[in-house]
């Protein structure tokens, strides 16, 4: 631990962190967050670079109205990146609260 | 119009939102314009009066520095989505980015997303550990297994730089848009708001500077709501009747509904990664997760966050579109030529940033004007407070405890140091902003965006994420991130050739982030490969525990001490 930081060390005796790692409780959780928290990351970031590539690459393509009306593909991607990003959010705190929250929290009570 | 205000207007747009920091720019020969709204005033006295109240009271439950820096950890997930929304919502997305849409459509959404989209990655990645290790600042985190003295130097200045580019934009966007609103002399309105901001964050801390912020964004949130309602109620409810009614009366036409003011592709991606993983590495929004009770209600908060502020780039968008149905078709809100002739975008009156306002008075009358003209000067304050406190905290806590006193610190003193540090950046940000007056600084909050993207992102995640980070390794990779990123900006066409007058700029593109964030992973993990120091053999071992407690939350710091 830091030991210039005394504000950050727990109070009383730190637990035996590597049991807690070797623990196959702890491992799903890492397991399962990291591939989740990195999959939709992943996502983002894909859809968000494909949008920007098209602005920059495809206006054409951009402009052509595939609904009727004058309302562009442009738009309707605009739109759909950013209801997805806050869709993805949901996701991950759907998910984070049913499952992840209670791992940690098995994991915390056999230390109390 | 002078062809240095349509160069910087040019650049703005490129570079997003600080478009409106030089809203009023050297054209701005009509200050009263707007006419002295006396219920833009009364308003305003108003939220002044109302927000010295909420911090009068939170300076009386203010003494720890968990109440000063975590409002005592007592901030719920709704109020905390509520503050960070507003720390994004600022004057200059409110009035740049509809200022955007009504010059060129599309273009203002591009940019609209790039703010949105870092949210997820914050929620992914950051925002659960952060909580989980950390107490008051990310230099903590960056710092839980590192050696302090170099990782808390790094980060302090890493947020310094950050607050005082994304301040000075603030400021100079602040006193033109008082200048303009108001007709307040620039220097009175500087004063104004740095002495609002400094009587905020000394007195009431986070608890002050969160109510501030939280009653903002319901303000901002309510007003343009209401706004794009009654654009779109206009139009029967029928997006496609606004877009068409858009269309014919632009000068562009049909061009507005697809992309065309975007640059050079690498110039699009590397900004585009910059206002992404950027938000990531902001002080003053990273800060905000050490004010909810634990890691579940820090990732809530994102959630809600990530809605209201993708909700409200649509209100924008929309409210933008409006702008042009509405004012384009009415002469009295551009400066008519001797022939009756005006120019849709370049004649209007303050400038295409005052077009969410100018759509205020059409839609709701001077009622409605008066009270979206406060809510736009309520904006400015909320947002320079936070920024205040990021700052102020940076200081005391990283600087003053973390290193000149190792830690070493009765908290009265340290709370003490806080405040005096807040008062002192309150001045500072009076003095920039009044240095900054006639200066170009829209390519700032970019430049804020890439630090923050190459210096303390990088820092932040590997410290968390990777084993084998180093102090080294960390320390040497934040510094080059640091470095690279402003070394690029000054040398790019921003900079060189628009403000030192170069003929042309040695770095071609407009931000950096592209090469600047990759190139600060990379030397932190060559750097901390090549370490065979002890101390980083020591530093290694103690990832396991830093890993352990950043996953499960065990040992979290509790900001409820009181």
């Amino acid at each position: 631990m830091n030991k210039y930081e005394p504000a950050l060390r727990p109070d009383g005796p730190d637990p035996d962190y590597a049991a807690i790692s070797r623990d196959p409780r702890f491992r799903t959780l890492v397991a399962r967050r990291s591939a989740f928290a990195w999959t939709l990351s992943g996502i983002m970031l894909a859809l968000y670079l494909a949008f920007t590539l098209l602005v920059a690459f495809d206006k054409p393509l951009m402009a052509t109205t595939p609904f009727g009306g004058v309302t562009s593909l442009g738009i309707i991607l605009g739109f759909a990146v950013i209801v997805i990003a806050f869709g993805l959010t949901g996701l991950y705190v759907a998910r984070a609260n049913r499952e992840f929250d209670r791992l940690a929290a098995a994991i915390r009570g056999d230390l109390r | 119009m002078s062809r240095r205000f349509a160069s910087a207007v040019t650049l703005a747009a490129t570079l997003a939102l600080p478009s409106f920091a030089y809203a009023a720019g050297p054209d701005i020969g009509h200050v009263d314009k707007q006419g002295l709204n006396t219920t833009a005033i009364a308003l305003f006295v108003f939220f002044v009066l109302l927000t010295l109240g909420i911090t009068y009271r939170a300076a009386r439950a203010t003494r720890s520095t968990a109440d000063f820096y975590a409002a005592g950890g007592g901030i719920t997930p709704a109020q905390n989505a509520l503050a960070i929304a507003g720390d994004f919502m600022s004057a200059a997305s409110f009035l740049g980015i509809s200022g955007l849409v009504y010059r060129s459509g599309f273009d203002g959404l591009i940019y609209s997303i790039g703010f949105l989209v870092g949210w997820p990655i914050v929620m992914f990645l950051i925002a659960e550990r952060l909580r989980n290790l950390g107490r008051f600042t990310f230099a903590d985190v960056a710092s839980f297994r590192l050696a302090p003295v170099p990782l808390r130097t790094l980060s302090a200045l890493g947020t310094l730089v950050v607050v005082a580019l994304y301040m000075i934009a603030q400021m100079v966007g602040a006193g033109q848009l008082i200048q303009l609103l108001f007709g307040l002399d620039y220097w009175k309105a500087e004063v104004l708001v740095g002495v609002l901001m400094i009587v905020y964050v000394a007195f009431g801390g986070m608890k002050a500077t969160t109510w501030v912020q939280i009653i903002k964004a319901c303000l901002l949130l309510g007003g343009a709501t209401v706004m794009a309602l009654i654009v779109l109620a206009h139009f029967g409810f029928s997006p496609n009747a606004m877009f068409e009614a858009a269309i014919a009366i632009h000068p562009k036409g049909a061009a507005i509904m697809a992309p065309s003011t975007v640059a050079d592709p690498v110039s699009a991606i590397s900004l585009g990664l910059a206002l992404m993983f950027g938000t990531a590495g902001l002080p003053h929004i990273l800060m905000r997760f050490f004010t909810v009770k634990n890691a579940a209600d820090a990732r809530r908060s994102v959630f809600y966050a990530t809605g209201l502020i993708g909700y409200f780039y649509i209100l924008t968008f929309v409210i933008g579109f409006g702008a042009i149905s509405y004012l384009m078709a009415d002469p009295s809100f551009f400066k008519v030529g001797a022939n009756g002739s005006f120019d849709k975008i370049t004649d209007l009156i303050g400038s295409t940033n005052m077009v969410a306002v100018d759509l205020a008075g059409a839609t709701g009358g001077s009622l409605f004007l008066g009270f979206i003209s406060a809510v736009a000067f309520a904006t400015i304050l909320a947002v320079v407070a936070g920024l205040t406190l990021a700052g102020a905290s940076a200081i005391s806590h990283d600087i003053y405890v973390g290193v000149l006193a190792r830690g070493r610190v009765p908290e009265g003193r340290e709370v003490r140091i806080s405040k005096i540090a807040a008062i002192v950046i309150g001045l500072l940000a009076i003095f920039l902003g009044t240095l900054f007056e006639k200066q170009n600084v829209a390519f700032m909050v970019g430049l804020a965006f890439a630090v923050a993207a190459s210096c303390n992102f990088p820092v932040l995640l590997m410290s968390i994420l990777w084993r084998g980070t180093t102090t080294l390794g960390a320390t040497v990779g934040g510094f080059v991130g640091l470095g690279a990123s402003v070394a690029m900006v000054v040398l790019s066409k921003a900079v060189w050739v628009t403000t030192f007058g170069h003929a042309s700029a040695p770095f071609p593109y407009e931000n950096p982030a592209l090469f600047s964030m990759p190139l600060a992973f990379l030397v932190i993990w060559i750097v901390s490969l090549a370490d065979g120091s002890a101390r980083a053999r020591h530093e290694k071992a103690a990832f396991e525990a830093q890993f352990v407690r950043g996953e499960t939350g065990i040992g979290a710091a509790n900001a409820h001490a009181h």
